[in-house]
């Protein structure tokens, strides 16, 4: 176990790289809490991975520090940092058993046959491989194949960190939700930092306690998954969680008050506006905004069902807001007037959250 | 291991040794050869390469080479992409044997047809032209390109074919203008190795001509039994005869180790 | 993918194939069945022989010679080119600008007609004015190739080395190449060495492509003419002659048409039984 901290880390795959653009990590400094579930959340190509590979070992970043419990480890080899990783795809020895696959870290590091029989038996127990272990590792299903990866990682009891790399791509739907859970179960017995990198919200929000949000190589946002929903920092947090994402409304400030299209709005604080900021938005939520008698005037456009609530997408003049009704609620026909709740609604300059 | 690059060095100057001996030799006269050992030409000499370019028994040679080594491909491969299309896409009576069978022949030794053929295509009185020996080499050339171009069909998913049907194509127009572009770089390693089985076979190349189709493997080796070693003049023909085989792998150098990884592997 | 369809239109397209694969396979086939049970004086007289023949060969001597020579032949060379391929296919950079180059260079032999390659070792290590021989017999052995078996032998074996080690490397190194890096990454992060790198990933995923590499290399060098026909003429006396050397030398030379169809019929079916050995042995623990 150990406390991971990143101190100035920024990377780029170029040799000489010029300016930001180049760069497939921009300058982040960030701490890992010993112990903790942490979840990498963002899209394709935003840099996760090499961010993982970044703590991992397997890339020696262009700039900063790793440190594992303050032990500079920026110039040491996945080995030695003792870390564990588990892949996109298993990864396993097909030649050897289920049993061998568990045992090998353990017996390229020298532990006796004793002690090595009693982990891989006690690792197995743990993620119900037991009836598995004299089979050949090559005979499993994806599911199990992803659990020896994943043994593997866990049979070193001095493990600091142990890394997803979006480990249920492979695998079937229906057992993705047993792996996930398993997963969590993991964590509360053994304890260890573990980070999961994965592009799927709901993964992200039903592992994590912290999720981390990057989008195009920055981190964006740290907090619960209560935080990013109820308080998204930046734009990005605000669309990318939650199905259906954020509104945004474009709008202005005058006189300390956010206005959309000449009607003041209130919003959770008084929005304190940095200098040089060029774009302001409105965002709130669907879920927080409700029909009302008096409020923004709108157009009812479209109302789709999804299940036990409707989401009906409204428009003023050119901005559509989304909102969630209640299955079974009236809803109005034609016009209708909207109400957006102050205490869920944020005014954004530049994509950062200023209330 | 930091001196692993030293292993393909070594390998690669050991490659190119008797391959530098040989542009060595080609530019000395046959009496400098004889006379004693030098590491490179000491009278440098185009005498030996002037007499096979101005020489129409050497240059012939040449050119009936790839002459019958270019019918070979493209009949070879020609009739081997249906038959790899169908051994791909349908089940039918016998195909698993007919494939087995087709693969036994690349298992042919050579020396067992030599006589046979000779027999063979005297009878049917093609005797000593191109086309049998382009003919000839497609008993191992076929199997081997159906192989190829099976591999790579299968892995063209049968999709592409049922989409092309219901938008309204006929089988023809489909399998020229859908399905070939999609499996063009099996066709690429196909006619690679359909090239290189060819032009590199000498015994039935030798068997089926005396002058008129005479490949010039069949000229260098009268050359050397029968003007006693005109060194000089073996090592430039064996020279030019490099040249068209690194001309061939320079240009599919990027398709080399892909092919093999994609084919049939 | 066995999404098949079952379909008999299927023979016209692989009629063609057929037709010109049969055409030069079964009809000379015949005529070989044909003259191994029959005996000709010439003017097209047949006499019925039966057995004769195969008996004949499976008792000759000189036959027994041969195919000796040619096991001996084939088993040192496939146990100097496959690890010797599989050696230089690790070493090799897997990614760069080196790669194209090494590629290209290290094909360079496969691509030359089979009597230059017999050509360039002949005039390559002739023991006055040729490279090797000179360098050989400088360092104070006595190297001739065309007068000492055991010299003849050590080129042949060299010259075949030289030729086709490049088919094994080329083929081991597409394998090599189409591991995925994670494969790597995780041996790293379970502090696996080089040996239990190779061991237990390289070498398992290379099975397909050593196994196509190891029956090509055995068939080809069972079947071997030109190469050390050139080199050697068989010689001296017959201690290079390999079996299609000999059988060339009986059908060609001697046209003796009915001992040439039987030893071509003993030949053509050991390298089959042997080949489906090879292949069966091979393929058998990936059927697990």
């Amino acid at each position: 176990m150990a406390n991971i901290r990143l101190v100035d880390l920024r990377h780029s795959y170029a040799a000489a790289p010029r300016d930001d653009g180049d760069y497939a990590l921009k300058r982040m400094t960030i701490d890992w809490a010993d112990g903790g579930a942490y979840a990498l959340l963002g899209p394709s190509g935003c840099g996760k991975t090499t961010l993982l590979n970044i703590i991992s070992g397997l890339v020696t970043p262009s700039e900063g520090k790793v440190l594992f419990d303050e032990r500079d480890v920026t110039a040491l080899s996945p080995e030695q940092r003792n870390i564990a990783q588990v892949f996109q795809f298993p990864v396993i020895y097909d030649t050897m058993t289920v049993y061998d696959n568990l045992a090998f870290p353990l017996r390229n590091r020298g532990v006796a046959e004793g002690a090595i029989d009693t982990r891989v038996r006690e690792i197995a127990a743990m993620l119900d491989l037991d009836a598995m272990l004299p089979k050949r590792a090559s005979g499993l299903p994806a599911d199990g194949k992803q659990k020896i990866s994943l043994g593997r990682g866990l049979v070193r009891s001095d493990v600091n960190v142990i890394m997803f790399d979006e480990p249920l791509t492979v695998i079937d739907p229906h057992l993705k939700w047993v792996l996930r859970s398993k997963l969590k179960e993991l964590h509360q017995q053994v304890g260890a930092t573990m980070i999961y990198v994965t592009h799927d919200q709901t993964e992200a929000l039903t592992f994590a306690d912290q999720v981390v949000v990057m989008h195009d190589g920055a981190v964006v946002q740290i907090g619960t998954p209560i935080d990013l929903f109820e308080r998204p920092q930046h734009t990005f947090v605000g669309h990318f969680i939650g199905s259906p994402g954020m509104n945004l409304l474009p709008c202005t400030i005058e006189n300390g008050m956010a206005h959309f299209d000449g009607i003041a709005i209130e919003t959770r604080a008084r929005p304190k506006v940095p200098a040089g900021a060029s774009k302001f938005e409105i965002g709130v939520r669907p879920e927080f905004v409700r029909f009302a008698d008096e409020g923004i005037p709108v157009r009812i456009a479209k109302v789709s069902d999804a299940g036990r609530f409707h989401i009906v997408e409204s428009r003023h003049g050119d901005t559509a807001i989304n909102l969630l009704v209640a299955e079974g609620t009236a809803l109005p026909a034609d016009t209708a007037h909207i109400r957006l709740d102050p205490a869920h609604t944020q005014v954004y300059a530049d994509g950062w959250a200023v209330t | 291991m930091r001196f692993r690059w030293l292993i393909p060095t070594v390998y690669i100057f050991f490659l190119m040794l008797p391959i530098y001996w040989l542009l060595n030799m080609s530019f000395k006269t046959t009496n400098e050869i004889l006379g004693g050992f030098t590491l490179w030409p000491n009278n440098f000499t185009l005498e030996n390469y002037i007499t096979i370019f101005t020489d129409p028994t050497w240059y012939n040679g040449y050119i009936n080479s790839i002459i019958y080594v270019v019918m070979n491909t493209v009949i070879s491969v020609s009739v081997a992409l249906p038959a790899a299309y169908a051994f791909s896409r349908y089940r039918f009576l016998g195909d698993k044997h007919l494939f087995f069978w087709l693969l036994t022949n690349r298992m042919a030794p050579p020396a067992v047809f030599a006589l046979p053929f000779f027999q063979l295509y005297s009878a049917v009185g093609l005797f000593d032209t191109h086309i049998a020996v382009a003919l000839a080499h497609c008993l191992f050339n076929i199997p081997l390109a159906v192989w190829i171009l099976e591999g790579f069909m299968s892995g063209v998913p049968k999709e592409l074919d049922e989409t092309a049907y219901v938008d309204g194509y006929s089988f023809w127009r489909f399998f020229f203008k859908i399905f070939i572009p999609t499996i063009t770089a099996g066709i690429g390693v196909a006619c690679f190795f359909c090239f290189m089985f060819s032009w590199v076979e000498l015994l039935l190349a030798k068997t089926l001509t005396s002058v008129a189709a005479k490949p010039i493997a069949a000229t260098m080796t009268r050359t050397a039994s029968t003007s006693g070693y005109e060194l000089g003049l073996l090592a430039a023909a064996g020279a030019l005869t490099i040249l068209p085989g690194a001309v061939v792998i320079w240009f599919v150098r990027n398709y080399i180790a892909k092919g093999f990884a994609l084919g049939r592997v | 993918m066995s999404r098949k369809t079952h379909n008999q239109r299927a023979w016209f397209f692989v009629l063609p194939v057929v037709a010109l694969v049969a055409f030069n396979a079964i009809v000379p086939l015949m005529t070989v069945v044909n003259f191994s049970v029959q005996e000709t004086f010439g003017d097209n007289m047949f006499f019925w022989e039966g057995v004769t023949w195969f008996q004949q060969t499976l008792a000759s001597e000189r036959f027994h010679a041969s195919l000796l020579r040619q096991l001996l032949f084939t088993g040192i060379i496939l146990a100097i080119e496959i690890p010797l391929g599989v050696a230089i296919a690790l070493a090799m950079p897997r990614r760069g600008p080196w790669v194209s180059v090494c590629l290209v260079l290290m094909a360079l032999p496969l691509l030359i007609p089979w009597n230059v390659v017999g050509a360039i070792w002949n005039i390559f290590a002739l023991p006055e004015i040729g490279f090797l021989g000179n360098l050989l017999n400088g360092m104070g052995f006595n190297y001739n190739y065309t007068q000492q078996p055991l010299a003849a032998w050590f080129t042949v074996v060299l010259m075949d080395v030289w030729h086709w080690t490049s088919l094994v490397v080329l083929l081991a190194y597409a394998g090599l190449i189409a591991i995925p890096d994670a494969y790597y990454q995780a041996a790293k992060i379970d502090g696996a060495r080089f040996w239990a790198v190779f061991r237990y990933i390289e070498l398992p995923k290379m099975k397909r492509v050593l196994t196509i590499a190891v029956l090509l290399r055995f068939m080809d060098s069972f079947m071997i003419y030109t190469e050390p026909f050139v080199l050697t003429g068989g010689g001296p006396g017959n201690a290079t002659t390999f079996l299609s050397i000999d059988l060339v030398k009986i059908a060609l030379g001697q046209f003796d048409l009915g001992p040439a169809a039987a030893m071509s019929l003993i030949y053509f079916l050991i390298i089959l039984l042997l080949s489906w050995i090879f292949y069966t042995l091979m393929m058998r623990n990936e059927e697990q």
